[in-house]
């Protein structure tokens, strides 16, 4: 079988030598790839669409718990054993569930790449799930639930992401609860790791010092032997509730936590490029947005405010969070809704559109300076489904989005009010209802 | 806020005047070395993939070195860095990296203060001048900095009251260091922070911060010959503002008697044990004796096949985590950390005791040749997997050479590994694992009696 090259692309202009290939494997398989022979050394990551949506209702957890099980013993080789084979060869392998994606990366020198590709082949062909592996996993996660119980920074997202999606997989915890997490068995991860580490679900990209051939070769050795289709339960579509509520849980800590946050946008909108580079200003940028400005720099209430635009397949929110002493929450708060308020209402300055996107525009090279990370991009390319010259695309992209958009798409963004959750003894502020 | 650890440095910081050095022995780039008439020495890493630099500059300064009763201070000097200097004002070097898409941060440990930025080839110069600028130039009013107070005052918060593992590492620091200042946390003693004052940070400022006591680390798409005549053109008119003497902090007595710290905190959800012993880092110890530490801490607690974690959660199921920590980037005495968090129904004692028999074990019996190799082998990959990361490699770099190490030091780093022979590591065990120069640490729900840790 041939190997198919095709839509060589430059990754960065001015060009540096390295390009985007796409390439399929003899056994059909599809991954993005960059060589770099710089440092011997191969970096891959790769996704499969699923994550913790698919846990069943009663059993959150599982698929994060499926996900560190894996590597506790594969093929003959127990815990112990494919841990040694891992440490002896230097080769660093994690797998992590998201709400939607199963994700990994492997890193390898080149010397061990052919090991460093067998074990992650047996960890996704052949995880043995013995009852002694499961029983350490389930409590590890015990134990790190129990910390996240009394963690104010866990409390209070779990509670925001609950408020947010009431009664749909996006509200619920990626790590489940104490009790959801007792009911996982050993088959309830085969059945996980079956119905979601398919072929058709999977999106990879490999960089490093190796060529398209042997890469290929190694991926159908890694992959090839999954089963073809993915069986994922639908996910209903939603929109993110809750709005204008606030709920504070208390707890004895005297740093108020707070997540906030709104209905955001869907990653193919039009308007998606305007969103993010709203979000910038208003509280993405880290030492240059207005929430940074108002909140840290000239108040001093906080020494962390942000905000991010997250996307999912069925919803998107723009979230946020920061933290506070607690004589000053209440006003941490009023500060953080009048910068939402002002920028729905007048959107941003022609100055701060224009120097955002100078900055959108120049900082993703950051993100291409070590293969892993360029690996990392690869796959995040794919699962948004932005096309293999997205690069090239993106700055004409940015500069495309007018003042006119900037404000409407701010409005549109932002105008719909904050679901709030504090956790800790706010002075004077208390919990009540959405639409307040 | 980092504890990197500092080395105990001896020697007069001898100023080179003119000739570069060129390293192009040992592991990683071939890096170039030199110093500028006024003291600052500058480092370049050349990464040629992709059109970007990091540029950063490491102080010889650190928590270690702050005024007794002014603890914070050399953190807080580094958050007011960012407030401008009277060419270029409050906010204008931040919106100048933020337009042209670059990324910025600082960071302080109790050794070295350090401040970089990473940004597309193009725009070495315009970062050097600006950090050149503020080495020497900064401005402060109580206007900017009293909101900065409250800035730290959060970070205290989000970092350690808020976090009862924190609270309770701080306190096993200060029982370690009776009387070396690496006692102290990195964001200081909240009492001390509420008092520090505008004069206090311009005080330290004027003190420790002048190109002789200074390392410019460039790394990236750049040749050795454009950042020397860029560095010229920038930091090297930067007059030098004191004279720095070699650093000596006061030192550690010998240790006794073992020490416990005790914590209790109702949001203890499952008690935990820790322990830390004082012992020697890469600079403060003999030759060999850090690297032997390095592979031991390995084999005793880093990963799933160190014996802790075999022991104590595999083998025993009494634990749900184990491991050690070794930080030997330091300047002085530095520690190596031993950890165990207990399944429900084990006592802390049980979990104890099983630790005490571990290292006991070690310290009678030695390390194979096999656990030996394969620690070496994936310490070692360490240095070639830093070598994808620009950022990775400055920031070794920079820690290494501001806690009292050279270049040749680093870049033998791996050879020095291979020659670390089983003995060297059974010695290193035996000096280092001695209970009686340790404080050990539980963290538990109620307070009580010793056997109420369970």
């Amino acid at each position: 079988m041939s190997l198919i090259v095709a839509a060589l692309v430059a990754l960065c202009v001015p060009a540096s030598a390295t390009k985007i290939e796409r390439v399929v494997s003899p056994g059909g398989i599809e991954f993005w790839f960059v060589r770099d022979a710089t440092v011997p050394l191969v970096s891959i990551e790769f996704a499969f669409r699923g994550g913790a949506v698919q846990d069943p209702d009663d059993k959150m957890g599982l698929a994060e718990m499926t996900v560190s099980t894996l590597d506790e013993g594969a093929g003959d080789l127990d815990g112990t054993a494919f841990h040694a084979r891992m440490e002896r060869s230097a080769i660093e392998l994690q797998i992590r569930a998201s709400r939607e994606h199963v994700r990994g990366t492997l890193r390898t020198l080149k010397e061990n790449q052919d090991e460093a590709f067998n074990l992650l082949r047996l960890a996704l062909n052949e995880p043995r799930f013995d009852s002694s592996a499961v029983e350490r996993i389930r409590s590890q996660t015990v134990s790190a639930l129990q910390r996240q119980s009394t963690n104010p920074n866990s409390i209070s997202s779990r509670a925001w992401w609950a408020s947010a999606f009431p009664n749909h997989p996006y509200g619920r915890p990626v790590s489940g609860t104490l009790e959801s997490v007792a009911l996982v068995t050993p088959d309830d991860m085969r059945d996980y790791a079956r119905r979601v580490l398919a072929r058709d679900n999977l999106k990879i990209g490999v960089v490093g010092d190796i060529d398209a051939a042997t890469a290929g070769r190694l991926i159908d050795q890694t992959f090839g032997k999954l089963p073809a289709k993915a069986q994922l339960k639908p996910v209903p579509e939603v929109k993110m509730q809750g709005l204008g509520g606030r709920t504070v849980v208390d707890l004895n800590v005297p740093q108020a936590v707070v997540n906030f946050g709104g209905r955001g946008i869907a990653r193919n909108d039009p308007d998606f490029m305007a969103a993010y580079i709203v979000n910038h200003i208003l509280g993405g940028g880290s030492f240059s947005s207005r929430l940074y400005r108002e909140v840290r720099e000239v108040r001093g209430l906080a020494y962390g405010v942000n905000t991010s635009l997250m996307w999912f397949e069925h919803a998107a929110v723009m979230a946020g969070g920061t933290a506070t002493r607690s004589d000053a929450t209440g006003e941490t708060i009023d500060v953080i809704d009048a910068e939402f308020r002002k920028m729905a209402a007048e959107g941003p300055t022609e100055e701060e559109l224009t120097k955002a996107k100078t900055y959108l525009k120049g900082s993703f090279a950051l993100n291409l300076d070590t293969s892993t990370k360029i690996a990392s991009q690869l796959v995040q390319m794919q699962v948004d489904n932005l096309g293999i010259d997205y690069i090239e695309r993106r700055s004409a992209m940015i500069d495309a989005v007018t003042p006119a958009d900037a404000r409407r798409v701010a409005k549109r963004l932002l105008d719909g009010g904050l679901l709030v959750t504090i956790v800790g003894k706010p002075k004077g502020v208390t919990t009540r209802p959405p639409g307040g | 806020m980092k504890r990197a650890v500092v080395a105990l440095a001896t020697l007069c910081f001898s100023i080179l005047a003119g000739s570069s050095a060129h390293s192009s022995s040992g592991w990683g780039p071939d890096v170039t070395h030199f110093t500028l008439a006024n003291g600052l020495e500058v480092v370049v890493i050349p990464d040629r993939r992709t059109p970007v630099i990091t540029h950063m500059v490491w102080y010889r300064v650190g928590a270690a070195d702050e005024t007794p009763g002014k603890s914070g201070l050399a953190h807080f000097l580094e958050h007011l860095l960012f407030k401008g200097t009277k060419k270029n004002p409050q906010g204008l070097f931040s919106q100048t990296v933020a337009t042209i898409g670059g990324a910025e941060n600082a960071f302080t440990s109790s050794d070295y203060t350090g401040y970089f930025q990473r940004t597309s080839r193009d725009r070495l110069k315009l970062m050097m001048e600006f950090e050149s600028d503020r080495m020497t130039n900064l401005v402060l009013t109580d206007d900017v900095v009293k909101p900065e107070l409250q800035v730290i005052l959060e970070e205290r918060n989000s970092r350690v009251e808020n976090n009862v593992n924190a609270r309770l590492s701080e306190q096993m620091e200060a029982a370690l260091y009776l009387n070396h200042p690496y006692g102290k946390p990195v964001i200081g003693w909240r009492h001390e922070m509420e008092g520090l004052t505008r004069e206090d940070a311009l005080e330290f400022y004027r003190r420790f911060y002048t190109p002789n006591n200074a390392i410019l680390i460039v790394a990236g798409d750049v040749t050795p010959d454009e950042v020397k005549k860029l560095a010229e053109e920038t930091y090297g008119r930067v007059p030098r503002v004191t004279e720095v003497k070699p650093r000596v902090r006061p030192q550690e007595p010998r240790q006794e008697a073992p020490r416990t710290v005790t914590l209790s905190d109702p949001r203890v959800t499952q008690p935990s044990l820790s322990r830390y012993y004082l012992v020697p880092s890469y600079t403060s110890g003999r030759p060999g004796e850090a690297e032997s530490i390095d592979i031991l801490t390995h084999i005793l607690g880093r990963g799933a096949n160190s014996r802790l974690y075999q022991k104590l959660v595999v083998e025993a199921g009494l634990a749900v985590s184990a491991g050690a920590t070794y930080y030997g980037t330091s300047l002085d005495a530095t520690r190596l950390g031993v950890y165990a968090t207990p399944k429900p129904g084990t006592s802390l004692t049980q979990v104890e005791e099983a630790i005490d028999a571990v290292l006991a074990e070690l310290v009678e019996k030695g390390v194979t040749q096999e656990e030996l190799e394969r620690s070496r082998n994936r310490l070692i990959a360490d240095a070639v997997y830093a070598q994808d990361s620009q950022s990775s490699l400055a920031r070794w770099y920079g820690a290494s050479l501001t806690t009292g190490l050279t270049i040749e030091q680093i870049r033998s780093w791996p050879d020095r590994l291979r020659a670390v022979t089983v003995d060297d590591v059974k010695n290193a065990a035996k000096q280092a694992l001695d209970k009686r120069r340790s404080v050990t640490g539980y963290l538990i729900r109620q307070a009580g009696s010793r056997d109420d840790r369970s």
